[in-house]
Formats: structure tokens, C-alpha cells, sequence
């Protein structure tokens, strides 16, 4: 018969197409297993790109990111994993992992004539089980501060723990903790800058109680302002264009041109005297500032900096509580910001200028130092990682124990549940129990454990109500896991719970892939 | 035959370039186009009912769609055959009708059509299997009326319409929350359903989505959702109370259309143009804030001063606003869209009692929540789920329970589903078919055995042995003479669907049959296929 597609367009139906789309994203979920738990493995990505950079990484959204993917299962996985990054910041590779044992549980129950809306219908119980079974376990620790802030702090060590920060870690963690709680409860992690700074050691690396832009100070301005007032501004400060429209300027003399150049500056220095108006020793402006207002600001005894980025105005409107002002007709309105003391500071080569004594400090500044450029972008990410979690926690502030505590827990109550239900659910529930205890088994494997042995003892120890055990990968045993420490948040276990089913389930429904053909380009001689 | 002579026996050509064209004619033609249909029809044919399976489509940009929604399907398969793009239009056209039913509907022509080729196989002309097909889809379509029930609920008890759209959402991925996702489509056609005028306007209801958070997060909002923020970060985020100006005219100079030029050749020009310049911003903030806005939402973008002149008067904005969310507002609020600053009056205005911003997740994502509106007639359903195919699969899945909403509080005529009025149509026009005499006779007869032809699917995608059931199911509903009886499709051990809650709309089933009849008619009048050859 004729064929109803169109020519390369592709069709795959029934077990084929389920077996294409198990191994696309089984290959997905191996792919970054190894990099799972504190003793995961680093990748590195070349790019394709020009130049051919490299970024060296443990972050699963970012490897799976940066991977060309053609399977359209795999595809789903990779999109989790950027949603669980977009939303709580870590627990990308976990989501991943879980998802592709999820699946290959799900081809053997297929392979023994379990039909696939079956195993979803036994997915979704026991996934709603295992949810129940973390919400009974759930430590809340709002109500007391110090502890509560004890509990961040474990969850920015058990977080930064399988980054490359690790060695440092209880000195990232404070940092980290500190940065948030500055936020006063907002998930705004823009107003945490992030200054990576080559040179020195990752233990160098500090958070500024005050903040720092990334700026030069311009020439013959005052290097050190004590008690500064600071008009945050976004205003074109070059030559004020006449923004009405078809405006022209058209001359038939060169005095004529003289003149108005004059009206310009005279313009210009109005402006600038304006905004002396304000009572001010320090003006920050988005804009480029040019030569001549510089000067004039120079004469004032007015430290002008220029050229702040869009996110470092916000920033610093934030921590100096001034208003981010455009006009400046009325000077007594317009609320300035404060800060004790502004300097130049040096790090490494670069001069920066540091405001400390800050009013609001809703914004802070951390300054990463380290090796290479490859060391401070994983930094980042890591500390990234970490701070949305922290952030995410702020806000939801139940916990959990660590190190596959919690993958122990749902297995149990997902057993029990298999165990009592009826029917050819019961396999897939029970297989489900399976996918949970492997993020454990995995996480001992990576640690060249024994992760039979392992897992067996934990499973033997969590046979008895309330107990903490998890696996401890520096110790290479089974122990407790609220004597290490080792905490994390229950928001990042229960998205990579329901989005890891959710991704499984989506691909177990499809029976048939249809790829449309490649969009041809245009050849363009 | 391409080629003919005239009187004077000198060829001519009909058809240019004969040899690079192909060509089918007669019951070739009709073969080949009832093949095609009919593997059209088999790709959508186990996706049917609420133990479908899904497809995967990849797009030609390697985009990635999960869905079980016919209409979707097949508009994303991009198919080539002509015929096959008659199926893509056929599930189309029931979407844009009624909204639901794609899938049965592309089914039951495929069943059609491979009634049709036996019919043919038989030696019966191809247009009296149209004509038999034709009375007998009257039939049906008859029967339907009579078996259909009126079905009662108001705007207190909407409980009715709320299963009928579980039954519709059953068939998603998305049934694990189908309870709620039906409430609240229920909820969001209630509160613009104009209930006197038995009229709807869907365009009221705004399927907002976003990437992230829980399928259960998902909520209705009586009001409106507008991706965007205020223009200056120091503005206020929440506004109670507020009074909107809605505008779509810039915060900037005007801009004549005209052509014109404005010289500037002495200083003192200069100066004016400045003045006149400032003077600008200052009277459209200062026209605003006359009129008692507190907040100014606008089609454009501001100037950096504008923008600064109305964080200063204490006047939050909101930019780059777009066209249809921007009459959205306007209906909600009962302001007016105001396109010039002299217009603005404190009549124009709109109210809303709440206007907010919410943060979402990690990244600086925000969006506006305009609620407690004046007119509450504009509603929007923002969807939150763990991936993108998900929200855009749940937006599909919402879509189709409004529709069916919307056509019960148009039409309050069901009957029921599960297969159960397929089967009682197929009764029905069995038993007409022995009136006609004639060769249509036959073909009225293949009617009937195609509209098994939906619940032996049914049965077959639910795991159950599909002759057998649909014959059990048949025959009880003869012996009772019900005609309520489908296929159990959920395994609940009864196949009574009034007790299984199992309804479709009348028009939506009627819909099914007749545009699958005239699809197929059409299909079959087909006797010549010509088609350039590809170059």
C-alpha cells in the first residue's frame, strides 16, 4: 500500500516502540548513574562549539543538558531533570536514575505479559504510598531557629558533599546558609551574586557581608568614601538624545554647530548638577557614564561608577535600600541608599569595590577563588545547587535523613503494600520498591562498596520501627544517619519521587513513536 | 486516457506529461485510498478509551509530544498521503465542533472504510454503499435521540457535569487527579457560561501553564494570570484594590504617522524640544494618576524615565502586556482599553480587588495574578506539572473537558458511553436494514457491523477478549432491552454505565457518526487519483 508519511519520516509500533524508548532512556539514566552519591564520578563535556570548551561537571542537568539526544524517551528524561533544577535546584541526577530503574523494572513485568497500564496503575499506588510514608517520617524544625539552622546546614553539607566543594564543605555550607538566610525567605537567587575569581584556593573563598561590584572606580575619584550616600540610577549619562520623534538637527553654520554642542553640554551639566542635587558622594549608573560627566563628578568629589549590569543594580538597590531613579527633577523624593563604607578592594589582580555597612543586606556577594576556570564554574554550580536547596528549604521545612534513608523507608512501605494488594498491581508495586532500593545500591557501588552486603544490612536494620540507619560512604558500613549529620530536604525527595514516576509512567503509555521528517534546509547558494 | 483525437485523427494531450504522473483509477483508486484511510484509523485505534496508550511524536525539529489526543496526533504526524490528510481534517473538524470524541471519530471511518472494502469485494457499486452508509447513519443519528437522556444539574448542583467530565478525563495521562482537574474545568465553564443564552464563550477561560511543581498544584483563579512583572523591581507586588489603566499607547513621545521632521537649528530650539520633551512623560504619569489609577498595565514598553517617573509617583506598571491577555484584563476588570492619554477617564478604568505577585521556584520567574475582578466572567486555569510534555498534554486533556462542559450546558442530551450507544445504534440500524430493499441494504448492514467496530476496540484496548465481550454485552442488551450496556472498561464488575458514571454528550456522538459518514462518502466517490510524480 502507499505509504501515509511522508519520505525519512519514521514509525515504530507496539513492543518495538517500547523497547526503543526503555533503552533510550535506560542508556540516559546509566549514563549519569556514576555520577550519583558523595563518591560519583565527574564527566567532562567538550563542546562542539568553537573553541571546544570544556566544562567538567558532576551536576546531572548539566551533562544531560549539553548532550544531543536524538531517542525522544531520553528526551523526557532530560527535561525532568532541567524541571528538578529549575524548581529545586538539586537532586537532578537522582530523578534521572530513579526514572530509568523505574523503566527497566517495567520491561521485565512487560517481558512477563504484564500489560503497561497495569504497572502504571501499580506505579501510581505506590508512589502515593511512598509519598505518605516520607510525610510520617519528616523532621519540622521551624519553630527553633538554631536548630532549624543546624539542619540547613546539613543539608548544605550532604548537598555539597558529591561536589567538587567537598573538602570544604562546612566552610561552603556556612557560606551558603548565610547567604539565604539573608534573603529573608525570598527564592530570588539573583540577589546572591556569585564573583568567581582565578587565583588562590577554593578555601579562600568567602561571603562578603557587604557587597561587591565588579567595577573600577573611575580615574581621580575619591578611592575611599566613608558614610556614603549612593543614588542607584539607570540613566543615559553619554549625550542626551531628544527622544521626540523625527527630531533632527540641522544647521547651516559652523558656529551654529558650536552652539549647540554648547546647549549639550550645558544640558549635560545640568543633569549632573541635578543629580549633585541630591546631597550625594556616590552615583551608580547602568549606563555608560562618559568623559565629561566623569570629570564633572570628579570635580565633585562624587565616586561615579558606570556600566553596572541590570542584575547589579537590582542588587545593589536591594542592599542599600535606594530607589533605582531615571529623572531627577525632585531631589528631596527620591530615596537614597546608605552604606557605611565603599573601597577599593584587590582580589587577586582585579580591583573591585566592596560597600560595606550595608542598610538592607536583602543581597550579598560571594567571592569564589580557585585554581582554574574549571575548578570556579563547577564551584559554582555546586554552590548553586546547594543554595536552591537551601532556598527551597527555607520556605518548606521538613526534612529527612540522608544517604538512601529515605529510599529505605518508602521501599519498606511499598513492600507492605504490595503485600496486601490484590492482583498483578502487586508485581509492579513491589518492582517499584526494587527502583527505590537501587539509588542506595548505586550510591554504594559508586563508592566501590559492597553494595549487596550494604543494602541487605540496611534493609535488615530498617526492619525495625524508627530506625535512622543509611549508608555511610566514608566509613564504607551501614550507620546512623542522624549521628553523621546527614539531612536532606524533603521538598527535593518528594519532586524527584513524583516527577521520576510521572516521567515513567508517561513513557510506559506510549505504544507507537512516529518521527516526522527532518525539516529540510533551505540550501541557500 | 490521456490522450485523444480529434476529427482529423491529429492526437492531443489532456494530461501534460502523462509518463511523470501517477495514476489509480477505478476500484484500484478506491483500494489504495480505503488502505490509507484505514492505516490512518489503526495508528489511533489503541489509543482509544481510558486504557489507551499514548504516542510519541518527535517533531521535524526533534521536539519531543506525548499525547493520546487524536486531533494532536494526527496534526503532528505530518503525513503526506491525500487521503490520509482527509482523516487529519476529519479529526480536526470534531475538534473545532465539539472538542472531544477525536479519536472515536477517526476510528469509527476506519471501521467504515474496511466495511466499505468488502462491500466492494462483493461487487457493489461504490456509490450505493455511500447511499446505504447515508441512510443508515440517519438512522443512527435518530436513534440516538431517542435513547439519549436529559440530564439535570444547575449552577448549585454541578455535580452531573463534573463526572461526565471525569469520563472524558479518564482516557489522559492525567486521570490519576481527575476528580479535581474536572472540578475545576467545571468550575471555570460555570463562571462564564452565559446560563440564560445556553452559551459559552471558551475564549473567557485562559489555560495558563508552567513548568514545574505538582499536578495537584494545578488551580482555578478567578481572574486573570499574566506572565509578566512589574516594570521597575521596586515597585510594589501587591495592590489591593487596585484601579487598572489599561492602555496601548507607549509611555514615550508621540509618534505621528505622518511623516514629518523636527529641525532643530538654534539653541533655542534645543532647549524647548528638552523641555517640551520632559513635559511629555510628566502629564501621561500625571493623566494617570489623575484619573485614580493604581496601576497602569500596558500593551508597550516605557522609557527608562516614564518607567522611573511612575515608580517615583508611586504608580507599579506592567509592560509589554500582550493584545489578547491585554481585552482579557479589559473584560475581567470592566475597564476600558484606552489607546490615547487624553481618552483616559476614570469611567475607563478597571477594578480588581487583588492584583499580586508570585515567585516560582528557583529561577526569577514571576507572574502577575489579577484577581477578584469586577466582572468575574474571565477565568484562568493554570496548570503546574513535573515536565513540559506533561502541561502541554494536561492543556489538551482540560481542553477537551471544557468543550464537553460547554456542550452539555448547550445541549443537556447524553447518552451513555463505554461503547453502550454504539452498540444500541448498531441494533438499531441492523434491524432497519432488512426494510430497504436493495443492494443498500448490504451496506446498511456493514454499517452496523462498523459501529461495533468502536466497542470491540474498547474491549480490546482494555485487555479483555473483544468478540466475546462485545457479544455478551449485545446480547444482554436485546434480553433487557436497555440500551445502557457497555464495556466495563475499568474492571468495576458491572457494565451498567449509568451506574459507572460513564456519559458523552449526544451532539458529540451524533457529530461522530455523521461527519465519519460524510468522510467516508467522500472517500469512496473517488474513482481517479492523480498525482505529480515527486521531482
Amino acid at each position: 500500500i502507499d505509504k501515509i508519511f511522508k519520505d525519512d519520516a519514521m514509525e515504530e509500533k507496539g513492543e518495538r516502540a517500547r523497547m526503543a524508548s526503555f533503552i533510550g532512556a535506560m542508556a540516559v539514566a546509566d549514563l549519569v548513574k556514576s555520577t550519583l552519591g558523595p563518591k560519583g564520578m565527574d564527566k567532562i563535556l567538550q563542546s562542539t562549539g568553537r573553541g571546544h570548551s570544556v566544562t567538567v561537571t558532576n551536576d546531572g542537568a548539566t551533562i544531560l543538558k549539553s548532550l544531543h539526544i536524538d531517542n525522544p524517551a531520553a528526551k523526557v528524561l532530560v527535561d525532568i531533570s532541567k524541571v528538578q533544577d529549575d524548581e529545586v535546584g538539586d537532586g537532578t541526577t537522582s530523578v534521572v536514575v530513579l526514572a530509568g530503574e523505574l523503566l527497566r523494572e517495567a520491561e521485565k513485568l512487560v517481558a512477563s505479559k504484564i500489560h503497561p497500564m497495569t504497572i502504571i496503575a501499580g506505579y501510581r499506588m505506590a508512589a502515593e504510598c511512598a509519598r505518605d510514608a516520607l510525610l510520617k517520617r519528616v523532621i519540622d524544625n521551624k519553630e527553633n531557629p538554631e536548630k532549624f539552622r543546624s539542619d540547613l546546614l546539613k543539608i548544605a553539607m550532604t548537598t555539597l558533599c558529591s561536589k567538587i566543594l567537598s573538602q570544604d564543605k562546612e566552610h561552603f555550607a556556612e557560606m551558603a546558609v548565610d547567604a539565604v538566610f539573608r534573603l529573608k525567605g525570598s527564592t530570588n537567587l539573583e540577589a546572591i551574586q556569585i564573583i568567581k575569581k582565578p587565583g588562590g584556593s577554593l578555601r579562600d573563598s568567602f561571603l562578603d557581608e557587604g557587597f561587591i561590584l565588579d567595577k573600577k572606580i573611575g580615574l581621580g575619584q575619591p578611592k575611599r568614601i566613608e558614610n556614603a550616600k549612593i543614588l542607584v540610577a539607570n540613566t543615559a549619562m553619554d549625550t542626551d538624545k531628544v527622544k521626540i520623534y523625527g527630531a533632527r538637527v540641522r544647521v547651516d553654520s559652523m558656529t551654529k554647530v558650536a552652539e549647540i554642542e554648547g546647549a549639550e553640554k550645558e544640558k549635560m551639566k545640568d543633569k549632573v548638577n541635578k543629580i549633585l542635587a541630591h546631597g550625594i558622594n556616590c552615583f551608580v549608573n547602568r549606563q555608560l557614564i562618559y568623559n565629561f560627566p566623569e570629570e564633572l563628578f570628579a570635580d565633585a568629589g562624587v565616586l561615579a561608577i558606570e556600566h553596572a549590569d541590570f542584575e547589579g543594580i537590582e542588587r545593589l538597590g536591594l542592599v542599600t535600600g535606594g530607589e533605582i531613579a531615571s529623572t531627577f527633577d525632585n531631589p528631596e523624593s527620591v530615596k537614597l541608599g546608605h552604606c557605611k563604607l565603599i573601597e577599593e578592594i584587590m582580589i587577586g589582580e582585579d580591583k573591585l569595590i566592596h560597600f560595606s555597612g550595608v542598610e538592607m543586606g536583602q543581597a550579598c556577594s560571594i567571592v569564589l577563588r580557585g585554581a582554574s576556570h574549571h575548578v570556579l564554574d563547577e564551584a559554582e554550580r555546586s554552590l548553586h545547587d546547594a543554595l536552591c536547596v537551601l532556598s527551597q528549604t527555607v520556605n518548606d521545612s521538613r526534612v529527612l535523613l540522608g544517604g538512601g534513608w529515605p529510599e529505605m523507608v518508602m521501599a519498606k512501605e511499598v513492600d507492605e503494600l504490595a503485600r496486601k494488594t490484590a492482583g498483578k498491581k502487586s508485581h509492579a508495586i513491589e518492582a517499584f520498591s526494587r527502583a527505590l532500593v537501587a539509588i542506595p545500591t548505586t550510591i554504594s557501588d559508586n563508592a566501590g562498596l559492597d553494595s549487596a552486603e550494604l543494602v541487605a544490612q540496611l534493609r535488615a536494620e530498617h526492619h525495625n520501627e524508627g530506625c535512622n540507619a543509611g549508608i555511610d560512604v566514608i566509613s564504607g558500613a551501614v550507620g546512623d544517619m542522624e549521628e553523621r549529620g546527614i539531612y536532606e530536604a524533603f521538598k527535593v525527595k518528594q519532586a524527584v519521587l513524583l516527577s521520576a514516576t510521572e516521567a515513567a509512567e508517561m513513557i510506559l503509555r506510549v505504544d507507537e513513536i512516529i518521527t516526522c521528517a527532518p525539516r529540510r534546509r533551505e540550501d541557500r547558494m | 486516457m490521456a490522450l485523444a483525437f480529434d476529427e482529423y485523427g491529429r492526437p492531443f494531450i489532456i494530461l501534460r506529461e502523462q509518463d511523470q504522473k501517477t495514476r489509480l483509477r477505478g476500484i484500484d483508486a478506491q483500494k489504495a485510498n480505503i488502505a490509507a484511510g484505514k492505516a490512518v484509523a489503526r495508528i489511533l485505534r489503541s489509543s482509544l478509551g481510558p486504557k489507551g496508550m499514548d504516542k510519541m511524536l518527535q517533531g521535524p525539529d526533534g521536539d519531543v509530544t506525548i499525547t493520546n489526543d487524536g486531533a494532536t496526533i494526527l496534526e503532528q504526524m505530518d503525513v503526506d498521503n491525500q487521503i490520509a490528510k482527509l482523516m487529519v481534517e476529519l479529526s480536526r473538524s470534531q475538534d473545532y465542533e465539539i472538542g472531544d470524541g477525536t479519536t472515536g471519530v477517526v476510528v469509527m471511518a476506519g471501521a467504515l472504510l474496511e466495511q466499505a472494502e468488502r462491500q466492494l469485494d462483493r461487487g457493489i457499486h461504490p456509490i450505493r454503499i455511500a447511499e446505504g452508509y447515508e441512510m443508515a447513519s440517519r438512522v443512527a443519528v435518530e436513534h440516538l435521540e431517542r435513547i439519549s437522556q436529559k440530564f439535570e444539574f444547575d449552577i448549585n448542583n454541578f455535580e452531573p457535569l463534573v463526572q461526565t467530565c471525569m469520563t472524558t478525563l479518564s482516557s489522559k495521562i492525567v486521570n490519576r487527579c481527575k476528580r479535581s482537574l474536572a472540578e475545576i474545568a467545571v468550575k471555570a465553564v460555570l463562571a462564564v457560561a452565559d446560563l440564560e443564552r445556553r452559551d459559552v464563550n471558551l475564549d473567557l477561560i485562559k489555560v495558563e501553564g508552567k513548568v514545574g511543581g505538582k499536578l495537584e498544584d494545578t488551580e482555578l483563579i478567578y481572574g486573570i494570570l499574566v506572565d509578566k512583572d512589574m516594570s521597575h523591581p521596586q515597585m510594589p507586588k501587591r495592590i489591593e484594590d487596585a484601579h487598572i489603566a489599561i492602555l496601548t499607547c507607549p509611555f514615550e513621545p508621540p509618534k505621528p504617522k505622518t511623516k514629518h521632521k523636527v529641525d532643530i537649528d538654534t539653541v533655542e530650539k534645543f532647549e524647548l524640544l528638552r523641555k517640551q520633551e520632559q513635559q511629555y512623560f510628566d502629564e501621561m504619569v500625571k493623566k494617570c494618576k489623575d484619573v485614580g489609577a493604581t496601576l497602569v498595565i500596558c500593551q508597550w514598553g516605557f522609557d527608562d524615565e516614564a518607567n522611573h517617573l511612575l515608580m517615583h509617583r508611586n504608580l507599579p506598571a506592567v509592560r509589554w502586556v500582550g493584545g489578547v491577555e491585554l481585552e482579557l484584563i479589559a473584560i475581567a476588570t470592566g475597564g476600558r482599553i484606552v489607546p490615547r492619554f487624553q481618552e483616559l477617564t476614570t469611567e475607563k478604568l478597571g477594578k480588581a480587588g487583588l492584583v499580586r505577585e508570585k515567585s516560582f521556584g528557583t529561577t526569577k520567574e514571576r507572574m502577575l495574578y489579577i484577581e477578584h475582578c469586577a466582572n468575574s466572567r474571565a477565568v484562568t486555569i493554570f496548570i503546574r506539572g513535573g515536565n513540559k510534555m506533561m502541561i502541554e498534554e494536561t492543556k489538551r486533556s482540560i481542553h477537551d473537558a471544557l468543550c464537553v462542559a460547554r456542550n452539555l450546558i448547550r445541549n443537556k442530551s447524553i447518552v451513555y458511553g463505554g461503547g453502550a450507544a454504539e452498540i444500541a445504534c448498531s441494533l438499531a440500524v441492523d434491524a432497519a436494514a432488512d426494510k430497504y430493499p436493495g443492494v443498500e441494504q448490504y451496506a446498511i448492514r456493514a454499517f452496523a457491523e462498523a459501529l461495533d467496530s468502536v466497542p470491540m476496540a474498547l474491549a480490546e484496548n482494555s485487555g479483555l477478549q473483544p468478540i466475546e465481550t462485545l457479544s455478551a454485552v449485545k446480547s444482554q442488551q436485546i434480553k433487557e432491552n436497555i440500551p445502557f450496556y457497555g464495556i466495563d472498561c475499568n474492571d468495576v464488575g458491572t457494565n451498567d454505565m449509568r451506574d459507572q458514571n460513564v456519559f458523552e454528550t449526544l451532539i458529540g456522538k451524533q457529530q461522530q457518526i455523521l461527519l465519519a459518514t460524510q468522510v467516508v462518502k467522500m472517500i469512496l466517490k473517488i474513482d481517479d487519483v492523480i498525482s505529480n510524480a515527486e521531482y
